[in-house]
């Protein structure tokens, strides 16, 4: 048995057994290690607020990972159960919190202006917005086949990413009589993208309405914080991430698993597998794919408003192609077809190799106390000094870990490429369908001819 | 592809019925074409008619036109030697190809050129040569597939809590459908299988069943008994005439003349894209024409 599979076996089957337990034991797990991480660093570093570390680095883990969950679910969606084959995730992640971000801007603002329009209806239009866009980028989906429509996708993606980018667009010069006046003009509706300066707006986390004034829920966490030196900052942030963590992330979840346990769904993986046997079944598969398309990429939308922009403010460099890649490498580690593999999936890939090489990249470097900097490669490795290897490795950890992911990846192709829980058979009915009625009299009085499989 | 020119080269036999040009398209509300005219004239009981159908790869004439009716309730064989336009035939008639000529009436109802999946919920369903499954999912699931019109297959309904109950009403109901399928088709024991490790027989056991789980009135079959060892191709007949006895009306394609021949009511022969002959196996055994251009050949 594997080194996997032992571990696999070693979890009580109260909790491997249960999706969702198993689901929040990691997560509990992924926060105690990022807490004792940040603690360990904190500590090495001889910073006095220990606790306050401890909390922040578990607040950064499970807002990464939520949020690459969230994606990873909606990814799910259209290549795990469908097949279709989207590479533009960045791109639906921009039209989603752009067109929030356009909507609730104040008319006047600076750099861009935007429609001044409440929050909570900004943030629907933004869902509604990269809904339709998915609309109309899956129309060559009807056509085109996996690698082809993959390609639309990527250049959609980046698309989007370059026109918000330009200064056609931005808004950034509001006076008319300017030739490099440059706000859009749209049925009377003033607007702009900000361009390269992105574009701000009032919205924040919906739970900082908690903190505002002193209300009733707010002043006693800020001050249970105080109590145990964590900064304001890290508490807001915190409830935040609990707000993700026990609304968003489990209606994302109910909506995937809903979509894949029924009829629905079925008609998806039948895409998947043989959208001809499907068509030759009768089912208008344009459809279901143009459907499944915009939901998933309303929730790709809705993702990137609660994570990038978050905080008020968004650029282009927010939406970058990278994050896409990072989404699939997070549902391949996952499974693809999995719901809860793409969770699992996305814990897994955010805590281990997008910020776990960081993490204790930066506790050794505490540890060491200031290791040496080689400025490069060749410098370290002729300097035959272990410190330098260290410091090198410490140094450039960033660039690094991207040596780790494709390692990791390769490997998975080669020995897992269905990756955590892709092998699992999700049954894709409302109902138990192994019951049998029980008008039967006999059952499976005949093998048909031998075993199960003979070819 | 190359527009149609006139009757096909080296077809001097062709039973062509309709005078229709191939350069005509036909289209569905053609009321003063020669085709609606006969429509009204044929009685009922030919729910499947095939009109001078032409399909042309590049500068090859795979079909060229044929014209066959399939009589209700029947079980009538397609057969004729290799590239003779069977398996392009049946890809014309379902809506894979879009044929470049011809008529294809389903019901008394134009069906040429319409999507798979209209033909398909017309009650006008198909097998592949090739048995193709959904092979990452069940047996089980695979047949829960086929049904039309299932409730839970709106966006709306599959995710909306309050709807949900209505979806499992609906999908108990056809579970027990597929139950009764599995149990006919005597592959119950490989219902919570993955499709994929299925045998080559099995599969084909399997995609008829599926096929009629979505309620056909036709059935076509693309050679359903290649690869298929000697008992079950035994039980695939059998569950063919079964379902024939029930009402079911079928015309399957097939190379192996002697199995048509023994089972088929009505057969139509194929060669070179155009209907050779059709009529009972004796009348097939006493054509010349069909001696000369296939058995004398192949068999």
């Amino acid at each position: 048995m594997s080194v996997g599979g032992r571990l696999w076996q070693a979890v009580p089957p109260v909790i491997r057994e249960h999706d969702t337990r198993l689901i929040v034991a990691i997560l509990v797990v992924v926060s105690i290690t990022y807490m004792l991480l940040g603690g360990l660093q904190a500590y090495l570093a001889s910073e006095s607020n220990l606790l306050n570390a401890m909390v922040n680095s578990m607040r950064f883990i499970l807002l990464t990972a939520i949020a690459y969950a969230l994606l990873t679910l909606a990814l799910n969606l259209h290549w795990g159960y469908t097949g279709l084959f989207n590479i533009g995730i960045a791109g639906f992640m921009a039209v989603g919190a752009y067109a929030t971000y356009i909507l609730a801007a104040p008319p006047g603002g600076r750099p861009a202006p935007g429609l001044g329009l409440p929050v909570p209806v900004a943030i629907l239009g933004g869902m509604v917005a990269a809904a339709i866009v998915g609309g109309i980028v899956a129309l060559p989906a009807l056509q085109l086949d996996a690698d082809y429509f993959a390609i639309v996708t990527v250049g959609f993606s980046e698309i989007v990413r370059l026109s918000i980018q330009d200064s056609t667009f931005s808004g950034t010069v509001q006076d008319p009589n300017l030739d490099t006046y440059n706000v859009v003009n749209l049925f009377g509706a003033e607007f702009g993208t900000g361009g390269g300066r992105g574009i701000q707006a009032p919205i924040g986390p919906p739970t900082d309405v908690l903190f505002e004034g002193t209300t009733a829920v707010g002043q006693p966490l800020i001050d249970l914080g105080a109590s145990y030196g964590i900064g304001q900052p890290v508490v807001t942030g915190m409830t935040y991430v609990v707000f993700l963590g026990i609304l968003v992330l489990p209606a994302y979840y109910v909506v995937s698993q809903r979509l894949g346990n029924s009829p629905f769904g079925r008609v998806l993986k039948a895409i998947r597998e043989d959208e001809t046997v499907a068509q030759s079944l009768g089912k208008d598969t344009r459809w279901f794919k143009i459907k499944v398309f915009m939901l998933g990429a309303a929730m790709m939308g809705l993702a990137g408003i609660l994570w990038r922009g978050r905080a008020g403010y968004i650029n282009p460099q927010s939406f970058r192609p990278l994050i896409t890649f990072y989404v699939f490498t997070a549902l391949i580690i996952g499974g693809a077809g999995s719901n809860t593999g793409s969770v699992i999936g996305a814990i897994a890939f955010t805590s281990l190799l997008l910020n776990g090489p960081r993490r204790v990249a930066g506790v050794i470097d505490s540890a060491a106390g200031g290791l040496p900097s080689p400025s490069n490669f060749y410098v370290a490795l002729s300097s035959l000094d272990p410190a330098m290897y260290a410091g090198y490795l410490v140094s450039e950890i960033s660039a690094l870990k991207f040596i780790f992911v494709g390692i990791v990846i390769v490997w998975l192709m080669q020995n897992r490429p269905e990756g955590m829980l892709g092998h699992r058979k999700e049954i894709a009915s409302s109902i138990d369908l192994s019951e049998r009625p029980e008008t039967e009299s006999g059952g499976g009085v005949a093998a048909t001819d031998g075993g199960v499989s003979d070819e | 592809m190359s527009e149609p020119d006139g009757a096909g080269a080296g077809v001097d036999t062709a039973p062509v019925e309709t005078n229709v040009p191939d350069d005509v398209e036909v289209d569905s509300d053609a009321g003063d074409s020669p085709i609606e005219e006969e429509v009204k004239e044929v009685p009922p009981g030919l729910p499947l008619r095939v009109q001078n159908l032409r399909k042309r790869f590049g500068g090859i004439t795979a079909v060229d036109g044929a014209s066959f009716e399939v009589e209700e309730g029947s079980l009538t064989g397609l057969i004729g030697p290799n590239g003779a336009g069977k398996s392009t035939t049946f890809n014309c008639i379902t809506g894979l190809h879009e044929p470049d000529g011809g008529t294809v009436l389903f019901e008394g109802e134009d069906i040429t050129g319409l999507n798979p999946y209209d033909v398909a919920t017309g009650g006008l369903v198909r097998t592949f040569q090739i048995a193709r499954e959904l092979e990452e999912m069940t047996v089980l699931e695979n047949l829960m597939l086929a049904p039309q019109g299932q409730k839970g297959e709106t966006l709306t309904t599959a995710v909306t809590p309050g709807l949900r109950g209505r979806v499992k009403t609906d999908e108990e109901a056809i579970r027990e459908e597929v139950w009764r399928t599995l149990e006919l088709f005597e592959i119950d024991h490989l219902a919570e299988e993955h499709a994929g490790n299925l045998s080559g027989g099995q599969r084909k056991l399997l995609e008829m069943a599926r096929a009629i789980m979505t309620d056909p009135t036709v059935l076509l079959l693309d050679e359903p008994f290649a690869g298929v060892n000697p008992t079950l191709e035994e039980k695939l007949l059998d569950r063919i005439h079964t379902l024939s006895d029930r009402g079911y009306t079928f015309l399957l394609v097939e190379h192996d003349m002697d199995l048509i021949m023994e089972h088929c009511e009505h057969i139509i022969v194929m060669h070179q894209g155009d209907v050779l002959a059709e009529g009972t196996a004796a009348d097939i055994r006493g054509n010349e024409q069909v001696v000369d251009a296939y058995l004398g050949e192949d068999i």
